[in-house]
């Protein structure tokens, strides 16, 4: 890991040496323009120092081109620094499509982990390095924020939804998992290690650690056990619209609106689905709040998400499940 | 000019007795019973301040429990922020010396200042109530579902007390409106007015505006927590998310309630101890202004990583970068103005470099904050602190003490040692920055905020920053003794001890109760040094 005075965090993401470059140029920028002026400030306090007691000082009022230079200069670089910050926001905030998942739920006061090949962990994280890893993230109860300085990334985990965060590491080791927003007694306990490993390692790791089926496997067995099944029926005759297609397409409501159903809708739909009802449908489906933890509802998500749509898409009655998966 | 040395009749020693001062409508006594009463908040604040850095000198949580760390630092910022920062220089300066920039006898309703004294008060001893309770262990940003759901200590009492306090702060400002508005001396035209009156006018819009949203909010907390409201709460369709856009929505103009009376005060100082007009005085006065309207459209960068919308981040993104342009519009035009001045280099100058300083340092930072890329691996550690306290102290109280030390002549008819306000000046300054610097390192390095124990690689740099806090401690205590011995001294300040401009210097230190013997009439700019000077030598 790190020596034990660091002054500058190990950058070991793909993201991270671009963070630290944006960092550099505004902490040039800042210096800068803070040295200037208080090198001024100072400069003119002893070259301009009152050597009578009466002496006033110097009759001027202003300057129209030095207000307009010191605004604009300042105002040029502020935008430089918007869009090349907006720029690495916008990276951070769109995982790319070929991510490998993993799902993490924050709770007072651990971190959940979820492989999609079925392994769990508490409060680790392995990753292989070199591939694109997604977090779907979830909270079981209040804020927290999975936080990675290392990997120069940072998600608040949000009861009542979920949301996403990526990253690609590039060096294997032991780096710090934080959790960033203030969740109570244990806060600052909530922290955690990611493993950055080699391919192979993680292969290794992943065929060693002992599972209960994979995210998708529980996600099909509670569709059952909940009953989900009675309703979504795997043809057009269930109470429930079906299912198959349903992820990454569009969704008509009863209200008129329209809805991409991503991890968000789906999630939704479960735990408050009188929220958003699909045209042609009674809002008969009770809640599964409380019936259903974060974990379950990612596997059930999962299950849901590899439900593809049949050949011949039914005109009458289901949701317009034409779109294939898409990014959302 | 009256010359006063001794006078008899001044603000101070008309009516004696605790009842004349309680019942008083005097501005100038109310300004005196704020400043009593957020010195008192200052010191229960920085008692909090000084059990974190104690808490903090080791990687383990051994000094407190977990639950009692998290009442420490959230009694801190509650306290510090909502009974100290934001009446500190309104509430005292501000009540002093608005009516007198003004050229008025009082502010335009003195019995609605004196009631938002008490409101104060009255907020105040609730939310210290709730310590002696217990404690409440929210943060001082009360975010949900935590505050509404989850924390079983008094939360419900501690945000009635910001809530009642709230009202003495939305009163102050409704005040000083209608006192700049309606109350100016015959001459004293709005360009003519001094800087700390326009600041004074900028902050009471604020004040009015924001306040209200923050209150709402707050109420909405108390109803889910004691009512069970669903405003927040994810389980039945609320949305957690929803409290902070309100609470930002105040709380990040309320930055601007604690800085902008702080440029005030360095307008008029840095005009006073260089004897010069201040360097582009309407460019100066509508950038507080303009931080006053653009600070309400920023809340969001406070949620870059919140969940909320991404083009939602965007917007807030480039307004943030905006919004600092009116700051940095400001400081330049100190600087100019000190250019060819006559600078004394008395004690009020060591405040004036020691803000100017220090708010260069808080206001560049929020540019890492506001580029929203850099702001997803900085938000929420330790840079985020440092920044936020060179800005609230380093702006703030810097702001707060040189206008203290400005103005305590006028206040109370007496001088301080001046070697003694120098070296405290100079200790503040030191301790401050050993305090805070380091934390913009361990902020990078990926220090969270609000941890009772941390991992031991930070703790060289936590170290310097309890070393630096005892050495701020102690220059704050050396303000507070010399400026009560002060007052055990016969009065000796002159009307004018530091040669400045401005209707207040024009009375006797201290003022009689209503401040002018005729009303004033205004016949010059602000900080005409020149006028004045030609007019000296013409006598």
């Amino acid at each position: 890991m790190q020596s034990s005075f660091p002054l500058f965090p190990e950058a070991a993401s793909s993201i991270a040496s671009d963070v630290d470059l944006l960092y550099f140029f505004i902490l040039a920028v800042s210096s800068f323009f803070a040295i200037l002026v208080s090198a001024a400030v100072v400069y003119f306090a002893i070259k301009y120092r009152r050597r009578h007691p009466d002496e006033v000082g110097h009759d001027i009022h202003g300057s129209i081109v030095l207000e307009l230079v010191w605004t604009v200069i300042p105002f040029v670089l502020a935008m430089v620094m918007f869009f090349w910050g907006a720029d690495l926001y916008f990276r951070l905030a769109r995982p790319p499509a070929d991510s490998m998942e993993v799902f993490v739920v924050g709770k007072q006061w651990m971190w959940k982990v979820q492989h999609p090949e079925g392994v769990r962990e508490i409060n680790e994280l392995h990753v292989p390095i070199n591939r694109n890893v997604r977090i779907t993230l979830g909270s079981e109860d209040v804020l927290h924020d999975y936080y990675i300085p290392a990997f120069r990334v940072k998600m608040d985990a949000v009861p009542g939804k979920l949301t996403t965060m990526w990253f690609k590491a590039t060096k294997a080791g032991t780096y710090h998992i934080f959790c960033a927003e203030y969740c109570g007694t244990q806060h600052s306990g909530m922290i955690g290690q990611v493993i950055a490993m080699e391919e192979h390692d993680y292969e290794a790791w992943l065929a060693g650690g002992r599972t209960t089926g994979t995210a998708v496997e529980n996600g099909e067995r509670l569709f059952t056990q909940l009953a989900c099944i009675t309703c979504h029926k795997t043809d057009t005759s269930g109470r429930g619209p079906l299912l198959a297609g349903v992820f990454g397409s569009t969704v008509q409501l009863m209200d008129g609106r329209k809805v991409v159903a991503d991890e968000n809708y789906l999630r939704e739909s479960i735990m408050n689905p009188q929220a958003k009802i699909v045209l042609g449908y009674q809002p008969i489906m009770p809640t599964f709040q409380g019936t259903v933890s974060e974990e379950n509802l990612l596997q059930l998500i999962a299950y849901i998400k590899t439900l593809k749509a049949p050949a011949a898409a039914p005109a009458a009655g289901a949701p317009a499940a034409a779109g294939q998966p898409g990014r959302q | 000019m009256t010359h006063a040395g001794n006078n008899s009749g001044s603000y101070l020693d008309a009516p004696h007795g605790i009842a004349s001062w309680l019942l008083t409508k005097d501005h100038k006594r109310i300004a005196i019973l704020y400043l009593i009463s957020i010195t008192v908040f200052f010191m229960i604040g920085g008692l909090f301040a000084a059990g974190i850095r104690a808490e903090l000198l080791t990687p383990a949580g051994d000094l407190f429990t977990a639950d009692l760390y998290n009442k420490v630092f959230t009694l801190h910022g509650v306290v510090m922020i909502f009974f100290f920062l934001i009446p500190s220089i309104p509430a005292t300066l501000g009540n002093f010396l608005v009516p007198i920039m003004c050229g008025a006898k009082d502010l335009a309703f003195p019995r609605i200042n004196l009631l938002s004294w008490y409101l104060y008060l009255i907020g105040a001893m609730l939310t210290l109530g709730a310590v002696f309770m217990g404690g409440v262990d929210t943060g001082w940003t009360f975010y949900t579902p935590y505050s509404s759901m989850a924390s079983n200590t008094n939360v419900t009492l501690a945000a009635l007390g910001v809530f009642i306090a709230g009202f003495s702060s939305i009163l102050t400002g409704f005040n000083f409106i209608v006192t700049v508005h309606r109350m100016r001396a015959p001459g004293l035209t709005w360009f003519r007015m001094p800087l700390f009156l326009w600041a004074m006018y900028a902050t009471s819009l604020v004040m009015i505006l924001g306040t209200p949203v923050v209150a709402i909010t707050i109420l909405l907390v108390g109803a889910e927590r004691a009512l069970g409201f669903a405003i927040f709460d994810p389980r039945v369709g609320g949305d957690p998310v929803l409290f902070q856009h309100l609470f930002w929505f105040y709380s990040h103009p309320a930055v601007y309630i604690m800085i902008l009376p702080g440029m005030g005060v360095i307008s008029e100082l840095v005009a006073a101890v260089s004897r010069k007009q201040i360097f582009g005085y309407s460019v100066v006065a509508y950038s507080s202004l303009a931080i006053a309207i653009i600070g309400f459209l920023v809340w969001g960068h406070h949620m870059f990583v919140s969940s909320q919308s991404i083009y939602a981040g965007l917007v807030f993104s480039i307004i943030t970068m905006i919004v600092a342009v009116p700051s940095a519009v400001k400081t330049f035009n100190w600087a100019a103005t000190m250019y060819k001045g006559s600078i004394t280099w008395e004690s009020p100058t060591y405040w004036v470099i020691g803000f100017i300083g220090l708010f260069l340092v808080g206001g560049l930072t929020g540019l890492f904050l506001g580029a929203m890329g850099l702001d997803v691996h900085l938000h929420d550690t330790y840079f985020v602190v440092a920044h936020f306290h060179y800005i609230m102290v380093g702006g703030g109280v810097m702001g707060f003490l040189g206008g203290i030390h400005f103005w305590w002549p006028k206040m109370t008819g007496r001088t301080y040692p001046e070697t003694a306000g120098k070296i405290a000046a100079i200790l503040v300054f030191v301790g401050f920055n050993l305090t805070f610097f380091p934390q913009f390192v361990v902020g990078y390095l990926g220090m969270p905020r609000r941890y009772h124990a941390y991992p031991e690689e930070f703790q060289i740099l936590n170290v310097m920053s309890t070393g630096g806090a005892t050495v701020l401690g102690i220059g704050y205590l050396l303000i507070v003794t010399y400026l009560v011995a002060s007052l055990f001294k016969p009065r000796n300040a002159s009307a004018n001890p530091w040669g400045a401009t401005g209707l207040e210097w024009d009375i006797p230190s201290p003022p009689i109760t209503l401040n002018f013997e005729t009303e004033p009439i205004v016949t010059e700019d602000a900080y005409n040094y020149i006028g004045r000077a030609q007019k000296a030598r013409e006598n």
